[in-house]
């Protein structure tokens, strides 16, 4: 396949930025996007450019480092993958394709396709967790059952991969599908009760701080979603969040 | 010349761990808030040690080349975690888990390191729930275990075929509290680039900020390194694109022993390589092989077919097909160790029988475990008749939930859809048992420089059974280096802050600034990627699934030469001081053409074939085991720890005689 791609270009967080063509040939179907930009890179080298930087790391989808907003979609047109997983069977001989960072207040541009994503980090810190150390003296792990629909269900708010697709995504750029993953996970298993009410203040006060918007029902963030997190997640990060404050 | 002294404690195996804890030195939480530790990489070994060593009172720092703590490569492991809990009362014990990870390792690990992690295994599991942890249950809501390679018990937890993502968010939440409140300072998108030496000792190391470019100098009591595996000197792994040997590299040219560089582990279920675009491979859990069948065309004549696309693996009856592995190995069938495996899958491909255009494939159906399953999920909704598309139907929702992520991923890269026809997997480079050489206390042979997790060498042996690396990682930093660096640092109590201006720190700083200066002023013609390409395939034809001599021979004169050809010939585009990821990738490629010259001298000096590591000239030729691989403990029950002396080629070899007290030597049967 031949594209055109029109990449987003910035030198760095005070640079302006902008959008620069590309022509690349020879691409393979089976290859994957980010394998497509590192045959583009090697060109660029060798014509004696400087390489697009873009985030990645495991490239089986689970690690959360790689991010693009494709044809102005977080993560490409496929659904349920992220972008080290789209491959280029999804496009079509001739195409011309946009790559442009992931865009939100709380994400700057760190160098061209790469943004700063530590927000998502300090949030965690103000609650993201249970208060237990490692003394290896807690309970036998059996001693507490979990009703499986509980633990299945905190599981599925526990696949957040933080990507930042979600916020990326949102008109507001808000964070609440990713706040309310965690929230939810500890939510719905008894060993995250003692500290809900804190947690759920702490982490949304967190959110606000780092700039991220508010959520307006329009449920993008979760039809982007490379890991299918559902909407309920905001709703019992609400409510979750009403009850700490009455 | 430094002296091999293990260390392990004096007693008998099941009472070591627990006198040896009742009698080292303690530092008092008062003294620990003056004593700072340095932990590199934040993976399940690195973040389990941070956020302990934070809890007991230690100030830590902290230091991932990722932009997250989270995004290390343990977010990526799939399967399970043992745990010697015998919750299913299948007859598990510590003794058992000890035994069976001592057998696949094929008899190359240190006893007493093997049987405490066995120990501590059970206290994870405990630990991780206690965390939030999300492990898989039954209707009772007790804990759910599966069964991996290697073992006839099932004493594998796992949350769906994330179980590294998901223990890695549990240390990760736990660092977290520490970061938060202020006892882990984190340094994200950083890289170590070399380690700091002080009267001997391990005082701090030098990074590079890979968003500005900066170089800094941190320094600590005690340096811990917990960098991960080197699997990415075969270029194409399962490991993630910037998983590099050189923090373990920078510590062994400054002293701390190499162990065992050639056991590496190639793990049978991932996706066969596509083409020459290829950057990764992706790995398939082996805990498919608990429902999935392996096998390959009987007859050469279906092979050929299937390669042209004349015939269907589906349109293949029972009797034209090579249940390979059950026909082999009876006893444990799908679920032989990994390293079993892989030599068989290679076996069938290289005798003609692989099933994809490159030849380099095998099927694992899952068609038996839809239809088996579907009965059963017929049966307890009362249908005790049911049709065939019904048992289809219930089978699919089954292997769904148990491996619908995988599947999935399966679908997305082949474009194929696994619950139609059997997948193809063929073996690929996945995790490295051999790393630094460490003692019973997890130290280098450098005073106060630590090795935990995947980087060092000691608890697998010369192969690594599923679901224990993330025990190991786990073990090694809740359980086990608390401990044993607390003994070390008892003694730095009056030591005071180590400052930073001292020339040793000036020295290594100016060290790595040279080689950066180096690297972007070269005036080279070929990009990093061409010399890491071309040293993976040295390695993987040479050094890989099977080996002899004289490749061994050939590898090492053409890493060489490949290392002096990048020397003059590489080429970085981009400036020192800003985001550089040709620049980062450089010194890790240039750390790993040094590495793969020791890997393959270490496969030459080790003449026998044991675990991953498998020598063409030594293989049993006759009896039940003919065509298997043969070890030889009279002349090689050792561990192989490698100290540098400037060139890979002159490194000269220790040797850790290991002893067997409480397992009896024995071939590893699986028949």
């Amino acid at each position: 396949m031949k594209l055109t791609l029109k990449i987003w270009r910035q030198k760095d967080a005070n640079d302006k930025g902008q959008m620069v063509d590309y022509n690349i040939n020879d691409v393979s179907p089976d290859m994957s996007f980010l394998e497509m930009l590192d045959v583009l890179n090697e060109q660029i080298i060798n014509e004696g450019g400087e390489p697009v930087a873009f985030d990645h790391d495991c490239r089986e989808g689970i690690c959360g480092m790689c991010s693009l907003f494709i044809n102005g979609e977080a993560h490409g047109p496929d659904r349920g993958i992220t972008t080290c997983q789209l491959h280029m069977r999804k496009f079509k001989d001739g195409d011309t394709i946009y790559i442009e960072p992931f865009r939100a207040k709380a994400f700057p541009v760190i160098k061209d396709l790469v943004v700063d994503r530590s927000a998502f980090d300090r949030i965690q810190h103000q609650g993201g967790f249970i208060s237990v150390n490692t003394s290896g003296n807690t309970q036998d792990a059996n001693s507490l059952p979990i009703s499986k629909h509980a633990a299945d269900e905190a599981m599925d708010a526990a696949t957040c991969i933080g990507c930042g697709a979600c916020v990326a995504t949102c008109k507001n750029s808000s964070a609440m599908l990713f706040v309310g993953a965690k929230v939810s996970q500890y939510a719905l298993l008894p060993q995250g009760q003692v500290e809900a009410a804190d947690r759920v203040r702490n982490m949304v006060a967190q959110m606000d701080a780092e700039g991220f918007g508010n959520c307006t029902n329009t449920g993008a963030c979760e039809v982007e979603c490379p890991k299918g997190i559902s909407l309920d997640n905001i709703a019992r990060m609400n409510r979750e969040f009403f009850k700490a404050n009455i | 010349m430094a002296v091999l002294d293990s260390k392990v404690p004096k007693g008998p195996i099941a009472e070591k761990w627990t006198s040896y804890k009742n009698h080292i030195d303690l530092v008092n939480p008062a003294n620990k808030r003056n004593i700072d530790v340095i932990v590199v990489g934040t993976g399940l070994a690195g973040g389990s040690a941070a956020a302990t060593l934070a809890e007991l009172g230690y100030n830590v720092k902290a230091f991932a080349y990722q932009d997250s703590p989270r995004r290390a490569h343990s977010i990526a492991a799939q399967g399970g975690i043992n745990a010697a809990k015998n919750y299913q009362g299948d007859g598990d014990s510590t003794y058992r888990l000890f035994y069976d990870t001592v057998k696949g390792g094929d008899y190359r690990a240190r006893e007493a390191n093997v049987y405490r992690l066995a120990e501590v295994s059970a206290n994870i599991i405990d630990q991780c729930v206690a965390q939030g942890v999300p492990f898989a249950r039954d209707y009772g809501g007790l804990l759910d275990n599966r069964s991996f390679g290697g073992v006839l018990v099932s004493r594998t937890f796992y949350a769906k075929g994330q179980t590294g993502q998901q223990l890695l968010l549990g240390a990760y939440s736990a660092m977290n509290r520490q970061i938060g409140r202020g006892k882990i300072k984190m340094y994200n998108r950083h890289e170590m680039m070399d380690v700091v030496l002080v009267d001997g000792k391990a005082r701090g190391i030098i990074t590079r900020n890979l968003v500005t470019g900066e170089i800094e100098r941190h320094s600590a009591h005690a340096v811990v390194i917990a960098s991960g595996g080197y699997g990415n000197v075969f270029f194409l792994s399962t490991n993630a694109m910037g998983s590099n040997v050189s923090a373990s590299w920078k510590i062994h040219k400054k002293g701390a022993f190499f162990a065992n560089p050639c056991y590496t582990q190639i793990h049978p279920t991932c996706i066969p390589v596509s083409g020459d675009h290829q950057s990764k491979l992706t790995l398939m859990s082996e805990s498919l092989r608990n429902d999935g069948r392996i096998w390959v065309p009987a007859k050469l004549e279906d092979a050929k077919a299937i390669r042209e696309g004349k015939k269907k693996p589906t349109d293949l009856s029972e009797a034209e097909r090579d249940y390979y592995l059950e026909r082999r190995y009876p006893a444990f069938g799908n679920l032989v160790p990994r390293d079993v495996a892989s030599r068989a899958a290679k076996e069938r491909c290289d005798a003609g029988f692989g099933v994809n255009a490159t030849g380099e494939a095998v099927y694992l159906d899952f068609a038996d475990a839809i239809k088996r399953y579907g009965r059963e999920q017929a049966l307890i909704h009362g249908d005790h008749n049911p049709t065939a598309e019904k048992i289809d139907k219930l089978g699919k929702e089954v292997v769904k939930a148990k491996y619908g992520n995988l599947f999935q991923m399966y679908d997305k890269i082949v474009d194929e859809n696994p619950y139609e026809t059997p997948m193809m997997i063929y073996p690929a480079v996945h995790y490295t048992m051999g790393g630094t050489w460490v003692d019973y206390n997890l130290m280098t042979t450098i005073p106060g420089c630590y090795c935990i997790g995947e980087a060092n060498f000691s608890d697998h042996g010369a192969n690594r059974l599923g679901a224990s690396a993330l025990m190991q990682g786990l073990a090694d930093g809740y359980f086990v280096l608390p401990y044993t660096i607390g003994d070390y640092l008892s003694k730095d109590i009056r030591t005071g802050k180590i400052p930073t201006d001292l020339p040793e720190f000036e020295e290594a700083e100016k060290s790595v600034k040279d080689q950066i200066n180096f690297f972007v002023n070269n005036n080279g013609t070929k990009s990093v990627d061409h010399f890491h390409k071309r040293l993976g395939k040295i390695m993987w034809d040479k050094v890989g699934m099977a080996r002899n001599a004289k490749g061994l021979t050939e590898a090492m004169a053409e890493i060489k030469a490949l290392r002096e050809e990048f020397w003059k010939e590489v080429k970085v585009p981009g400036a020192a001081d800003t985001y550089n990821e040709e620049l980062a990738k450089a010194g890790r490629v240039a750390d790993f053409l040094e590495l793969g010259e020791l890997f393959a001298k270490d496969a030459l000096v080790r003449e026998e074939s044991c675990g991953g590591h498998f020598r063409e000239e030594s293989a049993e030729t006759e009896g039940p085991q003919e065509g298997e691989a043969k070890r030889d403990d009279v002349n090689f029950a050792f561990v192989s720890a490698w100290e540098y002396k400037g060139e890979p080629a002159d490194a000269v070899l220790h040797k850790e005689q290991l002893e067997f007290n409480d397992i009896e030597l024995k071939t590893r049967s699986y028949k």
